[in-house]
């Protein structure tokens, strides 16, 4: 009897509850929609530029689904210029194949399929002597060797950084919020903007110790690929951890209780993950694509690639740098507005 | 005699339910003034608007001739509030610091405040502990001590001597007396009837109304009951 007590009591709480009950339908179904959007896309384009093929070695890439751009000479600045995935220079002895990169599985694909290619090119063609011309390549960034991982490092970085920091904070104000210990605090003659930069800084020091150890700890203990500086890598973090302080505080004033705001991350951190680059976009529809851009994640994740992947330096990422700043002022005056619940001064 | 508070139609509502109905109140500086009510009557709701941590849908607050809210009043306001705001993982001691450094209490002066109103409260021997392991009369009579921390002009206190045993709550009172001696206004809400008894004036609150209010003999006399229960009964029996 008093199981059934019990269970009819915990029913009731939930009925009560629309929005965990809701959550607990709904969230799966978005974040299963996401996944297939992401992994369901076309296959995506290459594209490759060729220096000195002939008419037949070009029909054969375009029958394979590469498309190609023909150049009477170019370099590893072209690829990077024109966008292209790789480039393709047939000379007289063989033919060299230079790569971007930037998608170590895409790179891989690419250079499978050229090899491919080339191999039945060169026995299929009379023209040709004996066997298929050797194929040598090089890489704009990284090499042979590089893992995905190597790619999606510096995103990782990123996305622990900000989630730690976003749940902690979030979780910070909330516990003040449902103690009444905010409501307390505000009856004293303390400014609101004073309360969010108090808590920008107090937590702000918790997120700077994290990012210093999350950073050393991927480039030293991981060995994650470091071609760019240390601090500016530590900077890039720091700005995500300012956005994940204010936008948890933020979300806080939504949450009625701790199990509330953990509901917040498959709703605000999940699609930052698809988002970030951790997954190829390229096959997606660009309205899709851009979705990634009102999320602050896809920035810093933008500017620790550059930095770390391809060792571009803070000047390089300024535009990221800025955008992140961007939603952290805007988060933190909404903060300041959302405290008016409390005290209209 | 100047009103420290002065409250005209105030009204709230939190969706459909209608918690203050057009309340209409005036305290005298140096009363001890009793809002008498069952739980659920709006008592905290009001409390906390006279505070300014809650905004009225319609009507104002002024406090020592100053719209409510006003940061620099704050600082002459001592709140406490129902459910005790406090932070577990502090002691005492370290909670009402924070409290005091809130108000701007610094060195000295803020050293001999928190002994001042501990002592007030009976804590001082059990102030380095953690509040976590705090009694709930423990804690209360730290949040009363937190409100009395600035020694402000104006004490709000809701619901004071909920859970505190009766010994410490005639000190409480005898202390609540002391100090509207020296002068200073003390507003509390309350649903016990022999502690309205003990206040100057009194309102008693129903329904987000105002039944009644005026001193407890007065009340008594005008509603010819023997004792404040007696006033509440026929009180509400008359606005029905």
């Amino acid at each position: 009897m008093r199981i059934s007590a019990l269970v009819k009591r915990i029913m009731l709480q939930m009925f009560r509850d629309k929005r965990t009950l809701a959550l607990l339908f709904l969230a799966p179904l978005l974040v299963l929609t996401l996944m297939y959007l992401i992994f369901d896309s076309n296959e995506e384009e290459m594209t490759l530029g060729v220096v000195g093929g002939n008419e037949m070695l070009i029909e054969t890439l375009e029958t394979q689904g590469i498309q190609v751009a023909d150049f009477e000479s170019a370099d590893s600045g072209t690829v990077l210029k024109k966008s292209l995935d790789g480039l393709l220079e047939i000379e007289a002895d063989g033919a060299m194949l230079t790569l971007e990169n930037d998608d170590p599985a895409k790179a891989k694909a690419l250079l499978a399929q050229i090899s491919q290619i080339l191999a039945l090119h060169g026995q299929g063609s009379a023209e040709q002597n004996t066997s298929s011309p050797a194929l040598e390549t090089d890489y704009i960034y990284g090499n042979e060797d590089t893992e995905f991982f190597d790619v999606i490092g510096p995103i990782l970085v990123g996305f622990f950084v900000f989630f730690f920091v976003f749940l902690i904070s979030g979780i910070g104000l909330l516990k003040e919020r449902v103690s009444g210990t905010l409501e307390r605090v505000l009856a004293t003659p303390v400014k609101r903007w004073e309360i969010v930069a108090a808590y920008l800084a107090g937590f702000g020091i918790f997120a700077v110790i994290q990012t210093t150890i999350v950073v050393f700890f991927a480039i030293w203990i991981l060995d994650m690929v470091m071609e760019g500086e240390i601090w500016h890598v530590i900077v890039i973090n720091l700005m995500l951890a300012l956005v994940a302080l204010s936008l948890g505080i933020l979300l806080s004033t939504f949450a009625g209780s701790e199990f509330q705001m953990v509901q917040f991350i498959p709703l605000v951190i999940v699609p930052q993950i698809f988002f970030s680059g951790l997954f190829p976009l390229d096959g997606m529809a660009d309205w899709l694509q851009n979705l990634g851009r009102i999320m602050p994640l896809y920035y810093g994740a933008d500017a620790l690639k550059a930095v770390m992947y391809r060792g571009e330096g803070l000047i390089d990422v300024w535009e990221d740098l800025l955008v992140l700043g961007l939603f952290a002022l805007l988060f933190i005056v909404l903060n300041i507005l959302a405290l008016k619940r409390y005290r209209k001064l | 005699m100047n009103h420290m508070i002065r409250v005209k139609g105030l009204s709230k509502s939190f969706g459909k339910q209608r918690v203050l109905k057009d309340i209409e109140l005036t305290v005298a500086e140096g009363q001890i003034y009793g809002l008498i009510g069952p739980s659920g009557s709006g008592k905290t709701t009001l409390v906390k608007m006279i505070v300014g941590i809650d905004s009225p849908d319609s009507g104002t607050v002024t406090v020592m001739d100053k719209r409510v809210p006003d940061l620099g009043l704050l600082q002459d306001i001592g709140y406490m509030a129902q459910s005790d705001a406090l932070y577990p993982e502090l002691t005492g001691k370290e909670n009402l610091a924070f409290f005091a450094s809130l108000f701007n209490l610094k060195g000295s002066r803020l050293k001999e405040r928190i002994d001042y109103v501990a002592k007030i409260v009976d804590l001082e021997t059990s102030l380095n502990k953690k509040v976590a392991a705090y009694s709930g009369g423990m804690k209360r009579r730290l949040s009363l001590a937190i409100a009395l921390v600035h020694d402000p002009k104006l004490l709000i206190l809701d619901e004071p001597t909920v859970g505190i045993d009766p010994e410490l709550r005639q000190s409480v009172w005898q202390e609540l007396l002391e100090l509207m001696a020296q002068g200073k206004t003390i507003i509390l809400t309350t649903h016990v009837m022999d502690e309205a008894a003990k206040c100057e004036m009194i309102a008693l609150v129903r329904d987000g109304g105002i039944l009644a209010s005026g001193s407890p003999e007065e009340l008594k006399a005008k509603f010819g009951a023997s004792d404040l229960e007696g006033v509440f009964l026929a009180a509400g029996r008359g606005a029905e």
